[in-house]
């Protein structure tokens, strides 16, 4: 098990945004996790990624407890996160935001970053047209492919990817989510959090719905795509793709 | 950076003065030297100097600074707890110094090396120029291309997405005010050899100053700072020319309120802004 989140809890002030939430990603795995607005997604990738504080419960990365850990040694430990609205450095360029990416990279591995660039620029062409543009003049799907590759930077074990279809065009996230699971062929785990619950189901390996702080649904994909109640849902009653 | 301006900033330059003055009467200087020993003499003052405003600064942000920021506190608190810090440390330099206006040797002797129109060129003047400028491409370049640099931007610009990076936050702001600590204290020699005295009191003026500066270049850009320093130091000298050297801060406040008022992003602000559109 790479990670293992275990009835964990979390607070904004008074309110408890997750009410025990217990999940597990297995290495070499897509693991979705869909849910509406307000349930509690981003707060769980922000949890496992230490921007918030565990009130109760155990967040375990390849059998350590890291769950009072700063988050900049989460990065070092190799869980990296491309974050809701990608989190673009606006005023770096293109290649800049890439090294920021390999920031927590140590010792031998940290200045020899030709062979991630290449990896990052075969996987987004677009982005090596535009290497000295700050992030800031870039679109939302270049955006996107950026945070992505970004996060690729530092060789993480773990990417968490939290709405990468959000406001993109249907062609786009088609794009976007066919190189996520090309990525995952690479041998990156991956557990990405996503609105658009028809392509991430697809394209996932298993599930979990989120509702309100909770876990409500645990399966395969495949078998969630099928589910009347995730139909009614989260897929308007259809399957897109 | 970390869109809080350090208002406790010009203490910490107070701070450097005492550090520099300190250590020439320590070296027992009190006379204009030359040679090696003028710059072995100035070197050891400003790197006293630069340790004193460093580490002033540092404990100054573990004070001051972070246990607000722990607690994600407005700016508002952060602003007011400055000016708290600030007055605490004058008061102490204060009480310690005594409220006169200390002098300094004059280690340098101040000769004329040459005339540009009416003005006369003095060495100290030169000397001071030309550090400034040493001292501020320095800090461009280490900001623009070092890893720490590099990270100080990105905790600057966005935060929780530097943490997902793997900076350590904490780490950085340190450094952070280590590096305005050490430039404080380079500055904080310069002043002294080129006005010769300092007081407890002689950061407020130079801090609302520099506060000016900022604003006028654009607040945030280190680029911007340097030629609203120039620019501000143009104005005030034409001003002084004009109206007399008594309006000297008068012309430097209007220059800062007309600033606020009509171009708040400053000088070289809007292309930043445009940059982070």
């Amino acid at each position: 098990m790479l990670l293992e989140l275990d009835d964990v809890r979390v607070h904004y002030g008074k309110v408890e945004a997750l009410k025990g939430v217990s999940l597990t990603v297995e290495e070499g795995e897509i693991v979705s996790l869909i849910g509406a607005n307000g349930a509690g997604k981003s707060t769980t990738l922000k949890t496992i990624s230490g921007l918030r504080k565990v009130s109760s419960g155990h967040v375990r990365f390849a059998g350590e407890d890291i769950g009072h850990m700063p988050g900049h040694r989460r990065v070092e430990r190799g869980i990296c996160q491309a974050p809701e609205g990608r989190g673009i450095f606006p005023g770096m360029s293109v290649v800049e935001n890439l090294e920021m990416g390999a920031y927590a990279r140590r010792g031998s591995v940290r200045g020899d970053t030709e062979d991630d660039f290449d990896r990052v620029f075969q996987l987004f062409p677009a982005l090596a047209d535009r290497k000295s543009q700050t992030g800031g003049t870039l679109s939302g799907g270049e955006q996107q492919m950026l945070a992505i590759g970004r996060a690729l930077m530092a060789r993480p074990r773990l990417l968490l990817l939290d709405e990468p279809s959000m406001g993109l065009a249907p062609k786009l996230v088609s794009q976007i989510f066919e190189i996520i699971t090309e990525i995952n062929g690479q041998g990156t785990t991956i557990l990405v959090v996503e609105q658009n619950a028809a392509q991430a189901l697809a394209r996932a390996h298993r599930a979990y719905v989120l509702e309100t702080g909770r876990i409500v649904k645990s399966a395969p994909a495949r078998s969630l795509l099928e589910d009347d109640d995730v139909r009614a849902a989260y897929l308007g009653g259809r399957i897109g793709t | 950076m970390l869109k809080l301006i350090n208002f406790a900033h010009s203490e910490i330059f107070m701070i450097g003065t005492f550090a520099a003055l300190f250590t020439m009467h320590g070296l027992g200087i009190d006379h204009a030297i030359g040679g090696f020993a003028l710059v072995g003499a100035l070197l050891l003052c400003a790197l006293a100097a630069a340790a004193a405003s460093g580490g002033a600064a540092v404990v100054l942000e573990r004070v001051a600074y972070r246990p607000l920021r722990k607690r994600g506190a407005s700016r508002l608190a952060a602003l007011i707890s400055a000016i708290g810090a600030s007055f605490f440390l004058q008061e102490v330099f204060a009480l310690r110094y005594g409220r006169d206006t200390l002098s300094f040797p004059r280690i340098l002797s101040k000769t004329v090396l040459f005339h540009i129109g009416d003005g006369a060129v003095r060495t100290d003047k030169v000397l001071v120029v030309v550090a400034a400028l040493v001292m501020m491409f320095v800090l461009d370049r280490f900001v623009a291309a070092t890893r720490l640099g590099r990270g100080i931007r990105a905790t600057a610009q966005d935060p929780e997405t530097a943490v997902l990076m793997g900076v350590n936050i904490d780490r950085v702001v340190m450094l952070t005010f280590l590096l305005g600590g050490i430039m404080a204290g380079g500055g904080a020699l310069m002043y002294g050899v080129l006005l010769e005295q300092t007081r407890f009191d002689v950061g407020f003026v130079l801090g609302i100053k520099a506060f000016t500066a900022a604003v006028l270049g654009g607040i945030g850009n280190l680029r911007g700072a340097l030629v609203g320093g120039f620019a501000l130091g143009l104005i005030e000298a034409y001003g002084s020319s004009v109206w007399g050297t008594q309006w000297k801060d008068v012309i430097a406040f209007v220059v800062l309120v007309v600033v606020l008022m009509f171009r708040p992003t400053g000088i070289l602000g809007e292309a930043l802004e445009r940059a982070r559109a």
